[in-house]
């Protein structure tokens, strides 16, 4: 069950305009599942009036992590927070990446596209106590852009990068390293998180070749929890779809789910 | 002990803070945060007969000091609702309006009739001014005569009280408000949403999927107070003030002019807990000027 807790930054860390924040909040942190995410009211004035949609990077029983961009307005003030402020955060919210696929998943591959790694970190750790061989994607359009490669690295996880520009790992996008991997070895299951056009490529590798994948979709939202239907989707049903909110029934959909063609402005 | 009870003539509501309709889903979404027995009442997310897909998205766009939607009225139907929603909201000792739609005047004396059957609802609030369901804006709310002709046959047709909720996109509030009271409303909303739009300098689009959507926060307070002054000193039927209401220094400032309650909107999503705020920062100020009566401060404005 959601809470709305004060949580104070005891952690920052930037590079360039991305940032990381360990925040203590034991009784959203304890909750927390890979996939779920926080509403951050980043401050009390009325503009920007609305909380931002922050997923969860990490949670152990005391502290959660967020890992973001500057974006706009809402991260950009967010990003000025200094460690010992505190945070108002609701969370943990949605449904996060399903359990069921993820204890099945032996081997899996996690697919990030620049900001959108954030919260297949955490899912790599809790795929790493479950005992399945995870191998992490991450892309960006050049090496400011992954910063977090090292982390993965540090906490024994697989990680191979690729970026636009080839200053670092593959060139290219990180769907061509996929495709590239996937002639090596087949996984049993994608977890992916990025860019709307790169998620889509993604879903239609993923249906080409048959892998179960699960995408974490990202949206502007007015409430987080369901009330206000501002953040929906086109999910398939019947012949023609129907819009589903992405912050109560999501924010993570599969790739036979998804109508990527019906919403997205790429 | 503070008295925070209000009288709106036709029911009695224990403090003057309602939850408003479109932001508050059906009451269960905000039990985590909320405990519904404090406020006055909630006025469910807007009903039509049948489940209703909404509008495409973009539906949310922030603006200077407010939110600009274009949701379009999704949801889930009242058949639904009479199976899964209000059986657990009768179990909470709090008090439910729902809010009606229809895309005729046929549809929302339907919607009325069916939940005429259904026992849990203190009273109807007549959406006759969402302005994110048709093209331009149009609603009911914007002509007096369409106002009166909905209100007399749904009145006429269900036996709940009515709460007609206005459009402030008109010329005069006061002609729209007379006409429902004679129409025979049994209550006033004042306001829905300001028609509004916002363009993207890049792509030169709307940055909403409607292209135009209603504009709530605190951008539109000083509006939605001016209107419910003017109905309130117009009108015999009560008054119920919304718009832009973030605490209860602003509730109070609708009840001063005349609102016999008022409405939290979007600032259910900016703080889940606003609504209970409210009441609780009514309460303090009551005690800090010793207003033993709610009712006391209701329409006091000096001039």
């Amino acid at each position: 069950m959601m809470q709305d807790a004060r949580a104070k930054i005891i952690f920052k860390h930037s590079w360039g305009d991305y940032f990381l924040f360990r925040l203590e909040s034991p009784q959203i942190a304890k909750k927390a599942k890979p996939g779920q995410f926080l509403m951050i009211r980043v401050n009390d004035q009325p503009y920007p009036l609305l909380r931002r949609p922050i997923s969860i990077h990490a949670a152990d029983n005391k502290n959660l992590e967020i890992f973001f961009q500057i974006a706009g307005r809402g991260t950009a003030i967010l990003a000025e927070k200094t460690e010992q402020e505190t945070l108002d955060i609701l969370g943990p919210l949605g449904n996060g990446f399903r359990l069921d696929a993820v204890y099945r998943a032996r081997t899996a591959f996690l697919v990030g596209g620049g900001r959108g790694i954030a919260p297949l970190y955490f899912l790599g750790i809790e795929l790493q106590k479950l005992g399945a061989g995870v191998l992490t994607l991450y892309g960006g359009q050049s090496l400011p852009d992954i910063p977090l490669k090292e982390k993965f690295k540090e906490s024994g996880l697989d990680i191979l990068c690729s970026t636009d520009d080839g200053s670092h790992g593959f060139r290219g996008f990180v769907t061509g390293l996929l495709e590239a991997e996937l002639r090596r070895r087949k996984p049993e299951s994608l977890f992916v998180c990025g860019p709307d056009l790169m998620m889509k490529r993604t879903a239609d590798i993923a249906l080409r070749r048959n892998i179960p994948a699960q995408f974490s979709l990202e949206s502007m939202m007015g409430c987080g929890f369901g009330a206000c239907w501002g953040c929906v989707r086109r999910i398939k049903k019947d012949d023609t779809g129907e819009w589903r909110k992405i912050c109560e029934d999501g924010p993570v959909f599969s790739a036979e789910e998804i109508l990527w063609d019906k919403d997205s402005h790429d | 002990m503070i008295d925070l009870s209000v009288d709106l003539g036709f029911l009695k509501l224990r403090n003057p803070v309602l939850a408003a309709s479109g932001t508050f889903g059906y009451g269960l979404e905000f039990l985590p945060l909320v405990d519904l027995e404090k406020l006055g009442g909630i006025i469910v997310k807007g009903l039509y007969f049948g489940p209703r897909e909404g509008n495409p998205p973009p539906r949310l766009v922030e603006t200077a000091g407010g939110l600009i939607n274009a949701i379009g009225l999704p949801g889930i139907g009242v058949e639904k609702f009479a199976e899964e929603i209000l059986p657990r909201l009768r179990k909470i000792d709090t008090v439910v309006f729902v809010n009606v739609c229809g895309e005729s005047e046929e549809e929302y004396i339907k919607v009325v009739e069916f939940l005429d059957r259904q026992q849990g609802i203190a009273a109807y609030e007549l959406n006759i001014s969402c302005p994110n369901v048709k093209k331009n804006g149009l609603c009911p709310a914007l002509d007096p005569k369409s106002t009166e002709s909905l209100i007399r046959r749904v009145k006429a047709a269900g036996r709940r009280p009515v709460i007609a909720k206005l459009s402030p996109n008109v010329t005069s509030i006061v002609e729209i408000a007379k006409a429902a009271e004679e129409a025979g409303a049994d209550g006033i909303s004042l306001i829905n949403t300001l028609l509004a739009m916002a363009v993207d300098i890049e792509t030169r689009r709307p940055k909403l999927g409607n292209i135009l959507g209603g504009l709530s926060g605190p951008a539109i307070k000083p509006i939605a107070l001016r209107m419910v002054y003017q109905v309130a000193s117009a009108v015999k039927i009560p008054v119920i003030g919304v718009g832009g209401i973030m605490s209860g220094a602003d509730a109070l400032e609708f009840l001063i002019v005349g609102a016999k309650a008022v409405q939290i909107g979007t600032a259910n999503f900016v703080d889940p807990a606003a609504s209970v705020r409210t009441v609780k920062e009514i309460g303090e100020f009551c005690e800090r000027q010793s207003i033993q009566n709610i009712a006391e401060l209701i329409g006091t404005l000096k001039i």
